[in-house]
């Protein structure tokens, strides 16, 4: 059985030392976006960022879903779960409704706003790396271990022992355990994830979840609605015809009378 | 006289600018692509384009299932003068919002993919398949009008029998439509403004679709009216305007039990710019109508007929605005305004509406007093004989 991957990212390792986003540049052929990374931001050139908060940094990359928004909501099907654990997106499917973007719950899928061809642009895992059995560029990348590829499984298991032996330095949490229905990225900090920019109060429950609890209803609406309609159209006509036919039983009986 | 040929060239001036400024943006917009031409951005993928176009241009349009419903299931008779000018009505809000959809698609030559790509789970999949199979049943229904008019009983006669089907047919399909573009909202509870995420969305979006298409058929009756110096029918349009009421109270009612039963009603007194759209929705699209439309005399009474109609539909629009646009604005840092040339691509795609819908009245029997369809075919093949269809 293929075993999903996934990355942990331990906020207390960080340095923001921006390994990552630039063997992300290098590993997707991005142009620079910023002389600064520290200053720079999600965007169709960019699919990691280091944040800055204090004394602290954020990363900020796709969370790669267990049941992605993305893949849900897509009419045409381009975007994919994969079974290595990358959400994946084929342009060649695409038609750039954009509700990939309006109904990721971590707002993190990015448009070619210039283009007259535009795509989505996120991270992929390194979905290409991960095929050969290579880790992520930038976990390969990160210096310090702050960014820890491997197993989802083992990464989860990895993420609550160092929970569990530093209470004290960890807010007791993992981002991305249950949040949204987890997913591949799990982060670990000192403080409450809202104080890192990430999107908190999420359901724990997948979002796509929400709206196949409306979807599913729709067989019964279909086959109730076409008897009610059957029924309704038969009753009235029928009542239309009685009318009828009573007005011209009057109309007799009176020229009867006559 | 000459006032109104004055009036007519004012408006018709006032149509040409419109259009051409159109066609500049549309220009602008193939041309130098979505960033150069709208305020979209990455943080609020969709604006106006969705918000107005698709969402209202489909929900005004929904007048045709909702007198089809009326006419051709529950057979009441009397509405059916209205079931025409509603179907074509339809039609053309249908075509011109997926005018608006080729606009606001990154990739509109793809857009046939939704035909063979599929993904069930997305609301969005379901909502195109509603589309494009109702806009065909749409134009099977108006197809007659066609025929009468270039005088072809046999094809006629074909549609005739089908006639019964399709128009379930398509009250089924807007059914799930209508319901579906609230559907398109569900998936995104922490990026939208409590007072309008709600589970029930489906259920607002079709209760509300149903009240606006009745009042829609009322609007363009005294549009038409007015126009074309046709005779009111009174009487139906204020059952149309008793219908579209109840209609609202009870979308009403529900969203109210909704906030109290969800615990949101606090939302209420927070005092702020968001709060106030809700509260000015609720007062053109309920209050307002709600009030007059429920006494008889100013439900029989022409000009507050007019009016209610007019504040239903205003209601509606703006419902639809705060669902699409200030419900996300309000919980996200960014803020979003429509550009000049989003703007003047919709302004256009009413006034190509508008043009569109007043060439083919002048040149087919939509106003007809009843649907010929309904007629013994040996009586269609008798009226269409001699040249007695008048242009």
């Amino acid at each position: 059985m293929i075993k999903q991957k996934g990355m942990l990212y331990d906020v207390t390792l960080c340095v923001g030392c921006g390994s990552c986003y630039n063997a992300c540049k290098e590993q997707n052929k991005l142009p620079a976006t910023n002389k600064d990374y520290l200053k720079d931001h999600l965007s169709d050139k960019t699919f990691t960022v280091i944040e800055q908060y204090g004394e602290l940094y954020s990363r900020k990359n796709c969370m790669h879903c267990k049941e992605p928004a993305c893949v849900s909501v897509c009419p045409v099907g381009a975007f994919t779960k994969t079974e290595l654990g990358p959400v994946i997106y084929d342009v060649n499917k695409c038609i750039g409704c954009r509700y990939c973007m309006q109904a990721c719950p971590h707002k993190v899928p990015r448009y070619e706003w210039t283009s007259l061809n535009p795509r989505v642009r996120k991270c992929i895992l390194c979905y290409d790396r991960l095929k050969k059995g290579l880790p992520t560029a930038c976990s390969e990348a990160c210096p310090t271990g702050a960014t820890l590829f491997g197993d989802l499984d083992d990464l989860v298991i990895e993420a609550k022992k160092r929970l569990k032996e530093n209470p004290s330095t960890y807010y007791q949490s993992i981002y991305g355990l249950k949040d949204a229905g987890g997913s591949s990225i799990l982060v670990i900090s000192p403080v409450p994830f809202e104080q890192l920019g990430f999107t908190s109060h999420l359901p724990g429950e997948p979002l796509p979840k929400l709206t196949a609890n409306a979807m599913e209803k729709i067989p019964g609406v279909v086959s109730v609605g076409a008897l009610c309609l059957g029924g309704l159209y038969w009753l009235t006509k029928r009542k239309n015809e009685i009318a009828k036919e009573e007005r011209l039983q009057k109309k007799e009986s009176r020229s009867h009378e006559k | 006289m000459k006032n109104s040929i004055l009036k007519f060239t004012f408006w018709k001036v006032v149509a040409v600018i419109i259009i051409v400024a159109g066609l500049y943006s549309a220009f602008i917009r193939f041309t130098q692509g979505l960033g150069a031409s709208t305020n979209l951005s990455d943080a609020f993928p969709w604006g106006l384009w969705i918000g107005f176009d698709m969402l209202c241009g489909v929900g005004l349009a929904a007048g045709g299932f909702a007198i089809c419903a009326v006419t051709h299931i529950f057979n009441v008779e009397k509405f059916k003068p209205l079931a025409r000018p509603a179907i074509l009505t339809a039609f053309l809000g249908y075509i011109l919002a997926v005018c608006g959809l080729m606009f606001d698609l990154g990739r509109p030559w793809a857009i046939w993919h939704a035909i063979i790509m599929w993904n069930t789970h997305s609301v969005m999949f379901e909502v195109a398949w509603c589309v494009m199979l109702y806009s065909t049943v749409l134009f099977l229904e108006f197809f007659p009008v066609v025929l009468e008019r270039f005088k072809l009983p046999k094809i006629l006669k074909i549609i005739k029998r089908v006639s019964i089907p399709i128009m379930m047919l398509g009250i089924l399909l807007s059914t799930l439509h209508q319901s579906s573009l609230g559907s398109l909202y569900l998936i995104m509870p922490e990026k939208m403004h409590p007072l309008w995420y709600s589970p029930l969305l489906p259920v607002f979006f079709y209760l509300s679709a149903i009240s606006t298409g009745f009042a829609m058929v009322i609007f363009e009756a005294f549009l038409s009216a007015r126009a074309y110096n046709h005779g009111l029918k009174l009487n139906l349009l204020s059952a149309c305007s008793f219908i579209s009421i109840i209609f609202i109270i009870i979308n009403f009612t529900l969203k109210i039990v909704y906030l109290s039963m969800s615990g949101k009603l606090q939302y209420l007194l927070i005092l702020s710019p968001v709060t106030y759209l809700f509260y000015l929705e609720i007062l053109i699209g309920t209050i307002v109508p709600a009030f007059f439309l429920s006494s008889r005399k100013f439900r029989e009474d022409k000009k507050y007929l007019y009016f209610s109609s007019v504040f239903i539909i205003s209601g509606f629009l703006l419902n639809r605005i705060n669902v699409s646009i200030t419900s996300l604005a309000a919980m996200s840092k960014a803020s979003y305004f429509p550009s000049i040339t989003e703007i003047s691509v919709t302004m256009m795609l009413v006034v190509i509406g508008m043009w569109a819908f007043k060439l083919i009245i002048q040149n087919f029997p939509v106003f007809s007093e009843e649907l010929e369809l309904e007629k013994p075919v040996s009586v269609i093949e008798s009226i269409s004989k001699p040249l007695t269809l008048s242009e």
